[in-house]
């Protein structure tokens, strides 16, 4: 059952840029590329958070760096999305590195809080970062190029790209989260004090799950870059952050899938219901509402089921 | 006692005006249960910290087998070979019981910054998860979620956990806490099966088993040692009886 839902999606996120080219609504490919990108950041919020345990208010930071190192190398002239991509990911996860190392000597509103204050710094850094737009932002000259006859400048072409990379690092996520490694993160949310007690250096595993997430967020970051043409501070700031959050928790803390879930939802409701009313979060603050109140496992808790692979028993 | 495996030297701990710790010093025997009595707020569970790790002492000295631990932390005090556990039950509810204790091996049969293969694959160490199980007690129970199970099989769990580090010392913080006449029983039982085996440094209020387990008896009042001896002698110290012992003392 819970294969073939995933099978079932799959196909259909294949088959869904072909019907809209057929009907001639490619403005739904661009849009269903966003979430995608959006799916994996989320995700790797989903990740420390859900996971690790680790309540981040400062993700988009490192959504913002990715996407302004994508950015600015291509102000340079770079613009191979073999270098600028997987620069971008190491430098999101050097940042998240760094903040992860001081934040998470504190616990629990004390490290809401640093995170969010490092965020901040981040997106003044970039605010003041002239040369680079300033607060106007900056836009890209184009897309990335990736070479072996794949022209990203076609919406078509970057949807199936992106999918690819969230598909491949989704099942990342889900092999370290059976692995030793995540294994022992979801103790470590679980029970800290005991795992320090049966000889586990937490902090450690803990940082190391910080700067995973920072650097697939960075990876996100470079898509959105690539995605709108264009970077701006607004990226990195504190609501964008917020948004991340919301969209973990309307999905699901905790599960492979809440990311994924959580983004699609948040980006379909904003856009079906910004179609009617400015007031479009009241509406999706109802939402939330009931999900905090009446799934706490968000909707893939109820439409796909228990956290698939959060406790496996072995053997 | 020239090879002492724990050697403690006149710690110290305070908490702001208030000695918890006072210069207190204490020697274990390789392979001795070695048990810690005294009234309730006398320090016994902040000196675990302390031995453990888990609370940094203010001054004095900790070896272990010969080497100075008091700067070690926690996590890699039990990679030395001392592990505690505690005296409100800390464990991973949420999981089985063999996933419990696999955790625990896990910790000491290399790095676990492994990120492809998984867990539930690696038989050894579930295999071992539960041969632990049977030792402590807890034989059919291996796939019960942890918070399921009744009281005094968490407390089982709890000295499990600790055991299962195959560390050569444990502190164990009060382990018959909350349990009825016959969980006290069975862990009597289990840390008698323990003896000789391991070195054991027992708190505990339940003066039956102390008395019956233990090879010596250290007795800490207002974060002072005011005794240590066989338990006749302490049983017979007249300030041990004054400080603590009170009526059980006579009844005894």
């Amino acid at each position: 059952m819970h294969n073939r839902l995933v099978v079932g999606t799959l196909l259909l996120l294949v088959a869904f840029p072909l019907a809209a080219e057929h009907w001639d609504q490619l403005f739904y490919v661009s849009f269903a590329t966003r979430i995608l990108i959006y799916a994996l950041a989320a995700s790797s919020l989903n990740l420390i958070l859900g996971y690790g345990g680790m309540v981040s208010f400062g993700h988009a930071a490192f959504l913002g760096i990715g996407a302004y190192t994508v950015a600015i190398l291509m102000e340079q002239g770079v613009s191979s999305a073999w270098v600028s991509w997987p620069l971008a990911v190491m430098v999101s996860a050097l940042f998240a590195l760094v903040i992860g190392a001081i934040s998470l000597r504190t616990r629990g509103v004390y490290f809401i809080m640093i995170t969010l204050a490092f965020a901040q710094m981040v997106y003044y850094l970039f605010i003041s970062l002239r040369a680079y737009g300033g607060e106007d932002g900056l836009n890209l000259a184009g897309r990335s190029h990736l070479g072996f006859g794949l022209n990203l400048t076609s919406d078509l072409t970057f949807y199936y790209v992106v999918l690819a990379l969230g598909v491949t690092c989704l099942s990342l996520l889900q092999r370290l989260l059976n692995a030793r490694f995540g294994q022992v993160v979801q103790a470590i949310r679980d029970n800290e004090a005991r795992m320090e007690a049966i000889g586990f250096p937490t902090y450690r595993y803990k940082l190391i799950c910080f700067a995973l997430a920072g650097g697939a967020a960075g990876l996100a970051g470079a898509l959105l870059a690539n995605q709108s043409g264009f970077v701006s501070p607004n990226l990195l700031q504190w609501t964008q952050s917020g948004t991340l959050m919301v969209m973990v928790i309307l999905g699901g803390v905790g599960h492979l899938y809440g990311g994924a879930l959580g983004a699609a939802v948040f980006l379909v409701l904003e856009e079906a219901l910004s179609a009617y009313t400015l007031h479009w979060q009241l509406g999706l603050g109802l939402v939330l509402l009931a999900i905090v109140l009446y799934a706490r496992q968000g909707l893939a808790g109820l439409f796909v089921g228990p956290a698939p692979g959060r406790r496996s028993t072995g053997g | 006692m020239v090879d002492a495996l724990l050697r403690v030297k006149r710690l110290l701990k305070h908490f702001g005006g208030v000695i918890a710790t006072d210069h207190v010093d204490l020697s274990i025997a390789p392979g001795e249960i070695h048990a810690l009595i005294g009234p309730n707020g006398a320090g016994k569970t902040t000196l675990i910290h302390q031995l453990s790790g888990a609370l940094r002492a203010d001054g004095g000295r900790i070896f272990f087998d010969g080497r100075d631990i008091t700067r070690v932390s926690l996590h890699e005090r039990v990679h030395f070979g001392v592990a505690r556990s505690y005296q409100i039950t800390s464990i991973f509810r949420g999981s089985t019981v063999v996933h419990n204790l696999a955790l625990a091996v896990l910790a000491r049969t290399g790095s676990s910054l492994r990120f492809w293969r998984p867990l539930a694959k690696e038989d050894p160490l579930f295999e071992e998860a539960r041969a632990l199980a049977g030792q402590i007690g807890l034989g059919g129970r291996e796939n019960m979620v942890a918070g399921q199970l009744a009281h005094g099989e968490q407390r089982q769990l709890e000295v499990g956990l600790a055991l299962a580090t195959r560390a050569r010392l444990l502190l164990l913080d009060e382990p018959m806490a909350g349990l009825g006449p016959q969980e006290s029983q069975r862990m009597v039982a289990l840390l008698a099966r323990l003896k000789g085996t391991i070195t054991l440094l027992l708190v505990e209020h339940d003066m039956d088993a102390v008395f019956r387990l233990a090879d010596r008896i250290s007795v800490l009042d207002s974060g002072r040692i005011i005794a240590t001896g066989a338990p006749e002698a302490i049983r017979n110290n007249a300030e041990v009886k004054r400080a603590y012992l009170g009526e059980e003392a006579a009844a005894l």
